[in-house]
């Protein structure tokens, strides 16, 4: 008994065993590495792709909105300008639209499968590829809308954001397609966090005789709001990148203008339209406007992270 | 003696009324984009299709009245797809088995899982960008410049953060004693993960997966400066190194060309590509349900 023991403890795995053990935790640990090498490899390569730029117009780049490549200058501010607007304004549109369908979804206003399917026709519209949502907004959406922006313009002219003649492609076109594009994000991040508000909470509510909205309202979006806004703030990221379905529809102008009706730019939109064929200091230029697209869309990224960890184990 | 009943005039009940009005409003105006954009696909790509669709190059814009096939995009999307999953998913499957299996909650883990998110975050053409800077403008490959290959690459950027989460969530759900019970009759490591915990995860990582592939298979703004387009069939291997064509990028090109056979191959392109892209993500919701349903380990 004694010995076998002892001849149990000696038995030790063979080397090569031990060593195939070792190259496997070694090699998935370079595979998760390569995450990190490929995050940093993309922020240094393109800050060094744009050091020309960067070194010749310096942050005059941002506020400019010359764009010549005969006279190679260059600034970005109208395509800066148009990202910020079209994903603030389709922003704000989402958020109530979003916040009320997942309301729609997580609340017992019909049964339970007809709020299912609703839930999956949203998420599903995620699914669908940016570029074929940009050939229905040229084919479909732009005609549909027309007459309704002659009347903006007629009636809301005096307002700078209507001043324009209605072009056949214009922000306004771009800022509705967002809109689509962004629902599903904010509406199924909403869902989540409304249906993660402990059951508790609502009952509680109900039981001091709040009503179903007063409960919705002073309880459940209050205690749901920490993933709520790192949903919006997941999609306003989503929203400044966005790339195909803008550029179809936006009109690709680099003309200034407050008009929300005339043809506009985003910087993604200048990526895709210029890439292809830009040579020399134009090339770096593009480098910059991704550079600013890039931490743009970084800081959004890590604010919404934060968020996240900040508030999510607050239940 | 009246206020124990249900009264409608009351201003809270009002007021409820007005707000579960409105939340169904929003319902509807968020169910009818899928609608429209589905139908119109059915409709206007659906009486594109053709079996010369499938077998022709697609004319060069014109006046030329017909557009002829899809073939090279169609082929093109498959083998772009098939690069950037070859890439993808073992540095993806690999990179999750680390976050699950060995890491134990340490900074390091803290960051990469920081870092794939923040890569979820990035806006795809910046994707197509790194990739032309690294490899297109570079000539690295062999001297070629734009090819399948490079755009390939690009994708795989995209489906990375993907494959990464759900290898390191499927895995997490796999019970402890699973691994414990192999550990315990002398497995080592290496061979719990491969014999034990991947493949009991295998469902939940394909699941996650496949809608991905199908994710960056609609995927364009990565591919217009790195795989570029090409109206040619693709015949032999060493086409991955030279411009290929997409779908997706035939729908963006075509869509704007002011031609009307151009608009109406951009059209069948959409129904293929959205009919694909729907069928697996209808399928794998109904799987991952029926997973669901069955598994009680």
């Amino acid at each position: 008994m004694e010995e076998k023991l002892t001849l149990f403890k000696n038995r030790k795995r063979f080397g090569i065993e031990k060593n195939i053990d070792l190259i496997f935790k070694n090699t998935t640990l370079a595979l998760s590495s390569l995450v990190a090498i490929v995050l940093f490899g993309i922020i240094l390569v393109v800050f060094f792709q744009s050091f020309e730029s960067f070194s010749r117009y310096g942050l005059n780049f941002l506020v400019t909105s010359e764009w010549n490549p005969v006279k190679d200058e260059y600034g970005a501010f109208t395509a800066i300008y148009g990202t910020l607007v079209t994903s603030l304004l389709s922003l704000l549109i989402t958020i109530p639209l979003g916040v009320g369908t997942a309301i729609f979804i997580t609340e017992d206003f019909v049964p339970k499968f007809v709020r299912e399917i609703v839930g999956s026709f949203v998420e599903l519209l995620a699914a669908i590829p940016s570029v074929v949502l940009g050939l229905w907004a040229i084919f479909v959406m732009e005609p549909f809308f027309r007459e309704f922006f002659v009347f903006l313009h007629k009636f809301f002219g005096w307002i700078p954001l209507f001043s324009s003649e209605p072009a056949g492609r214009n922000s306004l076109l771009a800022i509705i397609i967002l809109v689509v594009m962004l629902l599903p994000i904010v509406t199924s991040i909403a869902r989540d966090s409304l249906n993660q508000v402990p059951k508790k909470l609502r009952n509680a509510s109900y039981g001091i005789g709040a009503s179903r909205w007063k409960t919705i309202f002073s309880v459940i979006l209050p205690a749901a709001l920490s993933g709520i806004m790192a949903g919006v703030l997941l999609a306003l990221g989503r929203a400044m990148g966005e790339t195909m379905a803008v550029t179809m529809i936006i009109g690709n102008s680099n003309v200034f203008s407050w008009s929300l009706l005339s043809p506009g730019y985003t910087i993604s939109s200048m990526l895709a339209n210029q890439f292809g064929e830009a040579d020399g200091s134009q090339v770096s230029s593009l480098f910059y406007a991704a550079f600013v697209l890039m931490i743009l869309s970084l800081v959004v990224n890590i604010f919404a992270q934060w968020l996240v960890k900040k508030f999510s184990l607050k239940y | 003696m009246n206020s124990l009943y249900y009264q409608k005039k009351l201003s809270r009940n009002v007021g409820d009324k007005f707000f579960t009005s409105l939340s169904v409003f929003c319902a509807l105006i968020a169910i009818l984009p899928l609608i429209f954009v589905v139908t119109y696909i059915l409709i206007k790509g659906g009486a594109q299709i053709t079996p010369e669709l499938f077998t022709l190059e697609p004319n060069p814009p014109g006046d030329d009245l017909d557009a002829g096939g899809i073939n090279p995009a169609l082929i093109g999307t498959l083998v772009i797809t098939t690069i950037a999953s070859i890439i993808a998913i073992p540095v993806g499957v690999g990179g999750g088995i680390y976050l699950a299996e060995y890491s134990n909650g340490g900074p390091f883990s803290k960051f990469i899982r920081f870092g794939v998110n923040v890569l979820a975050g990035v806006p795809s053409i910046i994707a197509g960008v790194f990739i032309y800077a690294l490899i297109v403008s570079t000539k690295i490959l062999f001297g070629s410049m734009y090819s399948g290959f490079a755009g390939g690459m690009a994708l795989s950027i995209l489906m990375l953060p993907t494959v990464i989460k759900t290898t390191d969530e499927g895995l997490k759900l796999v019970p402890n004693e699973l691994r414990y019970a192999s550990l315990g009759i002398g497995a080592s490591m290496y061979t719990t993960i491969l014999k034990i915990t991947l493949p009991t995860a295998f469902r939940s990582i394909a699941t996650g997966v496949v809608l991905g592939i199908a994710r960056a298979a609609g995927e364009t703004a990565p591919l217009i400066f790195t795989a570029l387009f090409s109206y040619y069939y693709i015949v032999g291997f060493e086409d991955l190194f030279y411009e290929m064509g997409s779908l997706a990028v035939l729908i963006y090109n075509f869509a704007l060309e002011p031609y009307d056979a151009q608009n109406k191959l951009a059209w069948a392109a959409s129904f293929i590509l959205v009919i694909s892209i729907l069928t697996v993500n209808i399928f794998s919701r109904i799987f991952a349900a029926f997973t669901e349903k069955t598994k009680r380990v």
